[in-house]
């Protein structure tokens, strides 16, 4: 299809254009050049030359690495693909069906649901773990109530340090990246096709099988490919739920970095984690070049309608549960200890200690003040993450498939998220120490836009292929210029897709921890900052702050992604 | 229409964010504390004067150039009307930056070496002390205030390190939980391998964890590493009576550990002789007794040094520092701030400090070139034994 678009312009090109149209050609060549320029510059100064400098670093040290020490690295790399991949299987699996709802279905409290399943993104794993615990623990609300339910003397759950319990938190962590992801490619694609193959007389799961599906493929590939990165990276989550017999290369890179200073060790384990992250998504590359598909997208919400049959209803209500029970349930047991004693009397005291410091602390942070500078960060974060984004995730797009562009550029897009931030940290003190960079807080929406970038570009590009060129010709034809195509076509198309790109760089700020310490900015602390510091120190006053400014960081974070959504088009005009 | 909508705001979002961070850096002065919260009824003892409203943020300069420049990791914590009084009487503006765990912090400050952070360096702790030595990135500094500091804390006789304060890791006991099972608070370490105490200790990963490498060490001094009961045999029995690794102290003593607020199930826990005082001054309600108690056997003595940096551009400035890091305000200012022990015998210690923990009467030491010696020759084997 693409191809023949090729030759179209071309045909276009050598019949009326004349010297003229030649000149505004080029001009017009050069804006899109400066453009790809400034994804390009930002990944070679914030991402490469760090990385380089600390790879520098380790080159001349060596450290004896012995055949056990490779034989564990080995299992290592080993259990973390393991994990990363069957972590990518479930979450898809319970996450696909809700991703369907949220595509094809408007019912009242949609918006409200999506926002909850994005929440678990800004929470620190620490907390995470806490509210599992509440729920799930030995002295948990789970455990207590099965108790009163079975009879005496039944085995009490057992959940405590499994795998299950890592998986179970990775879906809890990931399940939004689905929903989406997939879900908003899938309300993208016009429903008609689905109708026609039915009017053809296929059945319904014949038309999903061979209609929608093949089309959806990119939009899975992508979310799949973030899920394992993700897990496959996980670093706190597996450790404190899984107990440190599990360990993932990233542990094993932190170890080597930050305890012992073997940087040669560290490296090492760091381009394997990388050659896998570069790995993973030239597997996705090839199954995105030969499954995305040009459509007549439609704007979104054009594919949705209320549900009419009872099983329609019922997918609904199933699917609200699930969010609620492996979302919600979690969530409020933090908000309720927040808001309770350790004995369970309820208490408003951990608010009220929030914005007293009794200790005369130098840096005591005024629970707004922590809000503020969080909702500063990410919005920086959310500017800065379009800004390199978009036009990366053009360039990825116009680059012909197959073509050496693409297969260079798409991997390297995904790289700052496989990259250890234990590496990258100490990567940016080598490279930036000497001129003090590292301590501006500028560094610190720099950082987050790092880790963001290729979430947006992840979230643009099955959108962006499966654009339709023949729109965009149409425009030109009609005398449209450049920027109108832009602004009136690919726009209003796209907005779903750079929503969900905004989401996740807003979300991934706002529940930042590691690169903010790795930065050492101090002066603009943000609520994971505090929340952390709370915990750091024993003490029920503390714990107790600690869960209330994690309810606080819950309820800034769905007020806000109510917000976002709202920022978008409800129905594009087409 | 809205098409020019969804163009208006995204303008709109990057004109906020632009405008928005260029507006950032007014502080807001923090509320002063009207009335204190129950946990605060002991006045900070370093306060000279307990009314002054010690709320001005320290970034703030008073002297408007000259700047001293602290580097230390996360936990370091100081009063504001502390800092604020040396800031006065030197005309200078201290700036604090924390760069992560110790282990973390001391790693930047050596790898910037060339073109130094900071002035002064707070937090190398005894089992770093070699590593920051060789590294050679602190200058030497006789402070006079050493005269009066202990001997047993001096482990640096090139004066580059000055100790501060000192701590001891200890294992801290669940009371309620033991008086409930009819357990009898264990006497020695090897008695953590008899089956009542099977699933019931919590430990923090000695490869991430500063207690949890204390705590090794501690293993290592009483048990040593040759003869028929090596440290690692003791670790051997560990694991069969099913010791949980945690990675961090955070999450060994908040969501493992049963004597704190988390609904944790293990009733013992690798953390600080200075815990159980601190439940008891950040309880939520007030309490007449600590919910925890320390176990003396095997502690490992922790001394935390601080140091010039070699390359700082005002070296009499950061040796003034080191004397008044030495000098009563700041030594009393630090248990209540950090949870950690004044090294100076002069100072006095909040009551909390007196009426709910004991120190342990002797401990056995490491020196500081055995631990860097062998640190990760112990954490490999360790790892090997125990979680392989």
């Amino acid at each position: 299809m693409d191809r023949r678009m090729d030759a179209d312009r071309a045909a276009l090109g050598r019949g009326a254009a004349g010297g003229v149209r030649r000149v505004a050609a080029a001009r017009a060549a050069l804006l899109p050049l400066l453009l790809y320029a400034l994804p390009l510059g930002f990944l070679a100064l914030f991402f490469f030359f760090p990385l380089g400098a600390i790879l520098r670093l380790s080159v001349g040290v060596r450290t004896a690495v012995d055949a056990d020490d490779l034989a564990y690295f080995m299992r290592v790399v080993g259990f973390s693909a393991w994990l990363g991949a069957a972590s990518a299987a479930l979450t898809l699996l319970v996450a696909l069906p809700g991703a369907y709802m949220f595509a094809r279905f408007r019912f009242p409290g949609a918006v409200a649901l999506r926002a909850l399943a994005t929440v678990p993104f800004v929470l620190p794993t620490v907390v995470v773990a806490a509210a599992f615990g509440e729920l799930l623990g030995p002295r948990g609300l789970l455990p207590a109530g099965l108790a009163r339910l079975l009879p005496a003397g039944a085995p009490p759950l057992a959940l405590e340090r499994s795998i299950w319990l890592v998986l179970l938190a990775h879906i809890f962590f990931n399940y939004s990246i689905v929903l989406r992801i997939v879900g908003g490619f899938w309300a993208g694609i016009d429903v008609r096709l689905e109708q026609a193959a039915a009017v053809l007389g296929a059945s319904r799961w014949r038309a999903f099988r061979y209609v929608t599906l093949p089309l959806l493929l990119p939009a899975i590939g992508a979310a799949a490919l973030l899920v394992f990165i993700y897990c496959f990276a996980s670093f706190s989550i597996v450790l404190i739920l899984g107990g440190a017999q599990m360990a993932t290369v990233e542990v094993e890179i932190y170890r080597q970095t930050a305890q012992m200073l073997r940087l040669d060790v560290a490296s090492a384990l760091a381009l394997v984690q990388i050659a896998v992250t570069l790995l993973a998504t030239m597997a996705y590359t090839r199954l995105q070049e030969r499954t995305s598909l040009a459509l007549a997208a439609r704007g979104h919400g054009a594919n949705a309608r209320p549900p009419r049959t009872l099983g329609e209803r019922l997918l609904i209500v199933a699917n609200a549960l699930l969010i609620l029970l492996l979302i919600g349930t979690p969530l409020a047991a933090l908000a309720l200890r927040s808001l309770a004693s350790a004995d369970g009397t309820p208490t408003l005291a951990f608010y009220h200690a929030l914005g007293q410091n009794t200790t005369r602390s130098l840096f005591f942070v005024p629970p707004l003040v922590a809000v503020r500078n969080s909702l500063l960060f990410a919005m920086a974060t959310v500017a800065l993450s379009l800004a390199v984004g978009v036009p990366a995730a053009y360039l990825l797009a116009q680059g012909r498939r197959g073509g050496w562009l693409t297969r260079v550029l798409d991997p390297l897009f995904t790289l700052p998220l496989g990259t250890s931030a234990v590496t990258l940290g100490l990567g940016y003190i080598v490279a930036f120490g000497a001129w003090g960079w590292q301590r501006s807080p500028l560094m610190v929406p720099v950082a987050h836009s790092l880790l963001a970038f290729p979430l947006v570009v992840r979230s643009l590009l099955p959108a962006l292929r499966a654009l339709d060129q023949r729109l965009r010709e149409a425009a030109r034809t009609l005398g449209a210029s450049p920027l109108q195509v832009l602004r009136q076509i690919d726009l209003p198309l796209l907005a779903p897709a750079m929503l969900v790109g905004a989401v996740y760089a807003f979300t991934i700020s706002l529940g930042d921890f590691g690169a903010v310490l790795l930065i050492g900015q101090n002066e603009y602390p943000t609520i994971p900052l505090v929340i952390y510091r709370f915990l750091g120190r024993p003490g029920g006053l503390n714990y107790g702050q600690a869960m209330a400014l994690c309810t606080i960081l819950m309820l800034v974070s769905l007020a806000c992604f109510a917000l976002l959504e709202r920022a978008r088009p409800p129905q594009a005009e087409l | 229409m809205r098409r020019q909508m969804t163009a208006a705001m995204l303008a709109l979002t990057l004109l906020a964010a632009c405008g928005q961070s260029a507006a950032a850096p007014t502080p807001t002065p923090a509320p002063a504390t009207t009335a204190p919260a129950p946990a605060a009824t002991e006045p900070a003892p370093a306060a000279t004067e307990p009314t002054a409203a010690a709320t001005a943020p320290a970034a703030e300069p008073s002297a408007p150039g000259q700047q001293l420049v602290v580097m230390s990791h996360d936990s370091f914590n100081v009063s504001a009307d502390v800092i604020k009084a040396f800031e006065q009487q030197n005309n200078v503006s201290v700036k604090i930056l924390q760069s992560g765990d110790a282990g973390s912090a001391l790693n930047q400050a050596i790898l910037n070496k060339n073109a130094p952070q900071a002035d002064v360096f707070f937090g190398v702790d005894n089992t770093f002390l070699s590593r920051a030595l060789d590294a050679d990135i602190f200058a030497p500094y006789q402070s006079p205030a050493l005269a009066d500091v202990p001997a047993k804390f001096q482990l640096d006789p090139s004066y580059r390190l000055t100790p501060i304060d000192y701590g001891y890791i200890s294992l801290n006991y669940d009371k309620a939980y033991l008086a409930q099972s009819n357990l009898a608070v264990p006497a020695s370490l090897r008695d953590l391998t008899k089956p009542e105490w099977k699933g019931k200790l919590v430990v923090e990963n000695p490869a991430t964890s500063s207690p949890g490498l204390a705590f090794l060490l501690a293993t290592v001094a009483e048990f040593g590493t040759s003869g028929d009961y090596t440290y690692l045999d003791f670790w051997k029995e560990l694991r069969a009576n099913d010791v949980l690794v945690s990675d961090g102290w955070d999450e060994a003593y908040n969501t493992q550990f049963s004597g704190a607020s988390g609904k944790g199930p293990r009733p013992l826990v690798v953390s600080y002789t200075s815990s159980p005082p601190a439940e008891v001054i950040y309880s939520e309600t007030p309490l007449t007794d600590a919910p925890t108690g320390v176990i003396t056997a095997g502690s490992f003595l922790q001394v935390e040094f601080a140091g010039v940096l070699k390359g700082s551009k005002q070296p009499e400035l950061a040796q003034k520092f080191i004397d008044f890091m030495l000098g009563a305000p700041f030594q009393q200012d630090m248990p209540l701030q950090m949870f950690v022990y004044p090294v100076l015998p002069s100072a006095t210690l909040p009551e909390a400090f007196t009426k709910y923990s004991v120190l342990p009467e002797s401990t056995k030491d490491i020196a500081p070139a055995d631990i860097s010696a062998h640190r990760d020759e112990w954490i490999d084997a360790w790892t090997q034994t125990v979680l392989r």
